[in-house]
């Protein structure tokens, strides 16, 4: 590894005192990555981009936006009428939510599907988590901002939760809100923490981003890289491919913005907050739907909290809950089978969220967080034991690289042997 | 792509390689119009009331400063003197030249908006006690610019008169400003 | 790519449980569609209609209900030039203050001024109203899930009651409120106002006309909005099939060589 050589003068000589442009060569240009990533591996990069987007429309929205009880709906009214471009930019960053979710969502299951999270991409993993995490009490302090009935009352319900804790719940719900109620001190927090809060989100992701560079990326087959012949430079094979898979999500990204601004939304935040009536029907956003109907699956109230957090939890352990050796789903058959499981009970989880917690849906809520919970904590250790993965190819290039090609690997492996 | 060496071939790649990159900075280009564009005035501000004020009160050698646009506006009501001495004094040796005729709708009445033209300090003069200069209209303290009664830059760094608002007397003694 | 395509079918399953949700969020009353002229994805308002929506809510909704987030600026998008603005925001007596002695005063209304509060606050909005709170018309139709419909249905929906219903004093029977009992009384009667242009004053004309209106005051950025989406998502899809090209050409030597 022997330092580039940069044809601009001006480029080497600030790269021999601070090696910044070594460091970008090394790791996004010619960075080996497996040569056999599919179209899901595009999901990281889009959700780094939808970081970006939700940073920097955040911030102009902030010049313009006042945390104030008696102004804060106003302002952001004002943003959509008279600010120049201000309602694009709001309903970019409104929707951005949506998808920036969206695309992690999906960035999580693609892992979950082909093993990403196994040895040696433990922390990688774990790191991930962690982005979801902050990312969820990023967007639930931003949904508050614009302190409307919806925000409002889900600040109260969400900060509620944590009065469950024994002795001193109380007390930490009246320090989140800084006095007795959802009230301008708890605005005025949630905005200073809305605003900084994606900017630690950089930061794990930047540790992400390390921890990724470590071993380089997973693969579809699952097997680890050999050699060469099983990676091409990052640049330009994936920056096009980004560059591809960006432009079909901005335009799908675009079609809300521009079409159905408000369908992920709720009418009722168009209504002035009102701590003395509660709306109807008070519904978290979409991508807490599943969180949501956990919680209120458990009949009591410390449970339900616990449990909730507890399905965020087990993610971070299942590094090792799951310790079969092969990492993608193409070779366990079971494993596939119940990953399609898992993926049916979230949506059923967020539907059920959705419905009131009444009759049938009460029933089929608990059952669906139980699946839940079985899943992580009892198939996925039991499965090793039970289950005859299929034969491994011997690297990536031996295969056929096509779309389609599982068939063939197999084949290919059995005239191998 | 069998023979990808013929310079034909490779013209063609470079022309979708290069408009596809094109597309792509002009696509970046304009989201970044936006958000520049949002820290301009918005419509509210742009639509932001006039300023009616009645100087039936202003009596001779008097000045008021009102708000508008939120910047403070000079009204003075000027002596003979001062708009004599303001009339009088010949454009040469005037960084920049204008004649009182120019700067004035009603000569009692000078109307300027109270922002030196050098770094945006507002200028001394309008209670009888202030420091009013060596040419007895207004000083600025910041960088010591000096004005004359007609608002003209006389002495100092600053590079223009003070300014002149938009304004239109609606009787004898009532204008808007703006 | 059989991953690929299950996913795809999660993804439309998804979208279609979650229009389902937005359904059952709302009521089971269902409103009649109206075919709004804005609704569809190259809509736009009727401006006639919305100036005739205009002079509805002026002479009828303005007494109760304020729409504080609008100015009469805002009215040139419905087609007023500027001397028409002024003289409409003339019409209004607007409170300011404190003048220099430190009082507040009236005086006309300029086109900067926002819409002009039939009540000083909230509260004497409420008092005014006998405990019932007339909302703030700006967002209504954002604010209420199929807005359009359901305001054009509930001002058309008053009705004899059924027999079997006692309506309480001071209530109204309507057929498409929720619990069918709403505070405020019919404000919509054959020839109740006359309209400047002549058109026939309707019950169900004036009903479209103010949900018009209403519809271009919650969202008055819809008609921008259109037409940069539609020259945002033709250039993205020229952007998508080039940079597609593009990827394929650079990766057909890696292509190739399997």
């Amino acid at each position: 590894m022997s330092k580039p050589k940069f044809k601009n003068p001006v480029v080497n000589w600030i790269d021999y005192r601070l090696p910044i442009f070594t460091f970008m060569n090394h790791e996004l240009n010619e960075y080996p990555t497996p040569k056999n990533l599919n179209y899901f591996w595009n999901f990281g990069s889009l959700a780094g981009i939808t970081l970006v987007i939700m940073i920097v429309t955040g911030i102009v929205l902030s010049m313009n936006y006042t945390a104030h009880i008696d102004y804060a709906f106003d302002s952001v009214e004002r943003i959509m009428r008279d600010v120049n471009h201000g309602w694009l930019l709001r309903y970019i960053h409104m929707n951005g939510a949506s998808f920036f979710f969206i695309v992690v969502y999906i960035h999580i299951f693609r892992g979950l599907y082909y093993g990403s999270y196994k040895a040696p991409r433990e922390i990688l993993w774990i790191l991930g988590v962690l982005i979801l995490l902050l990312m969820m009490a990023t967007a639930f302090m931003g949904y508050v901002l614009p302190w409307g009935q919806m925000s409002f009352w889900g600040a109260t319900v969400i900060t509620n939760l944590f009065s469950a804790i024994p002795l001193v719940g109380e007390s930490i719900v009246t320090w989140l809100w800084g006095g007795f109620s959802v009230d301008n001190p708890t605005l005025n927090r949630f905005f200073s923490l809305h605003f900084v809060l994606p900017f630690v989100i950089v930061g794990v992701v930047i540790l992400h981003l390390v921890a990724l560079h470590r071993f380089g990326s997973n693969n579809p087959i699952g097997i680890d890289v050999k050699g060469k012949q099983d990676t091409i430079p990052f640049h330009p094979y994936y920056t096009i491919k980004d560059l591809f898979g960006l432009s079909v999500f901005a335009t799908i990204f675009a079609a809300a913005v521009f079409f159905f601004p408000n369908f992920m939304g709720h009418p009722d935040n168009y209504i002035p907050a009102n701590p003395m009536v509660t709306p109807a029907h008070i519904v978290p956003e979409w991508y807490f739907l599943p969180f949501y109907a956990i919680l209120r699956a458990i009949p009591d109230k410390l449970g339900g909290v616990l449990f909730m957090f507890g399905a965020i939890m087990v993610l971070f352990v299942l590094p090792w809950l799951d310790r079969s050796s092969v990492r993608s789903s193409q070779f366990r058959p079971l494993y596939k089978l119940f990953f399609w499981f898992l993926v049916i009970d979230c949506i059923a989880l967020g539907y059920l969220g959705a419905m009131p917690a009444e009759g049938i849906y009460v029933v089929l809520s608990r059952l669906a967080t139980a699946y839940y919970f079985f899943h992580f904590l009892i198939i996925l250790p039991l499965l090793p034991k039970i289950e005859s993965t299929r034969p491994l190819p011997v690297s990536i290039s031996t295969p056929i690289i096509t779309a389609s090609s599982n068939a063939s690997t197999v084949m290919a492996m059995r005239e191998k042997k | 792509m069998t023979n990808k060496n013929t310079p034909d071939d490779k013209n063609k790649r470079d022309f979708l390689q290069v408009s596809t990159y094109a597309l792509g900075a002009v696509g970046a280009a304009s989201f970044v119009w936006p958000l520049i564009n949002q820290m301009n005035p918005a419509a509210d501000t742009l639509a932001l009331a006039s300023t009616e004020v009645d100087l039936e009160q202003l009596e001779e050698g008097q000045a008021i400063t009102v708000t508008w646009r939120g910047k403070p506006v000079f009204i003075r009501h000027r002596t003979k003197e001062e708009i004599a001495s303001a009339k009088d004094q010949l454009l040469d040796g005037l960084r920049d030249p204008q004649t009182d005729e120019e700067r004035v709708q009603n000569e009692k009445y000078i109307v300027l908006v109270g922002v030196c033209t050098h770094l945006g300090c507002v200028p001394l003069g309008q209670k009888s006690g202030d420091v009013k200069g060596e040419y007895g209209g207004w000083f600025c303290p910041c960088h010591g610019s000096h004005y004359d009664h007609s608002g003209r830059i006389r002495k100092g760094p600053a590079p223009t008169n003070l300014e002149i608002p938009q304004y239109s007397f609606l009787s004898d003694t009532l204008i808007k400003i703006g | 790519m059989r991953f690929s395509k299950l996913v795809l079918y999660f993804l439309i399953l998804f979208n279609f449980s979650l229009s389902k949700l937005a359904l059952s969020a709302g009521k089971a009353i269902e409103y009649p569609d109206k075919n709004w002229s804005f609704s569809s994805i190259f809509g736009t308002f009727d401006k006639a209609s919305a100036q005739r929506g205009f002079q509805v809510y002026k002479e009828v909704c303005a007494g109760c209900h304020g729409m504080r987030l609008i100015s009469y600026r805002n009215l040139a998008a419905l087609g007023y030039n500027q001397d028409e603005l002024k003289a409409i925001a003339s019409q209004f007596e607007i409170t300011d203050g404190p003048n220099d002695d430190g009082e507040f005063f009236t005086r006309p209304g300029r086109p900067s001024d926002k819409f002009a509060s039939p009540y000083p606050n909230k509260k004497a909005a409420i008092a005014a109203n006998g405990g019932a709170y007339p909302p703030d018309l700006s967002l209504i139709i954002k604010a209420r899930s199929n807005g359009a419909n359901y305001l054009h249905a509930l001002l058309s929906g008053y009705v004899e009651p059924p027999k079997d219903m006692k309506v309480p004093e001071g209530m109204y029977y309507n057929k498409f409120y929720s619990g069918n009992l709403i505070a405020m009384p019919q404000p919509l009667y054959e020839d109740g106002i006359e309209y400047l242009d002549g058109t026939k004053a309707s019950p169900d004309q004036m009903a479209i006309d103010v949900t018009t209106f209403l519809a271009w005051a919650s969202e008055p950025e819809l008609e921008e909005r259109k037409k940069l989406g539609v020259t945002v998502i033709l250039f993205l899809i020229v952007f998508s099939i080039l940079s597609y090209f593009t990827m394929r050409q650079i990766w057909a030597p890696i292509k190739n060589k399997n």
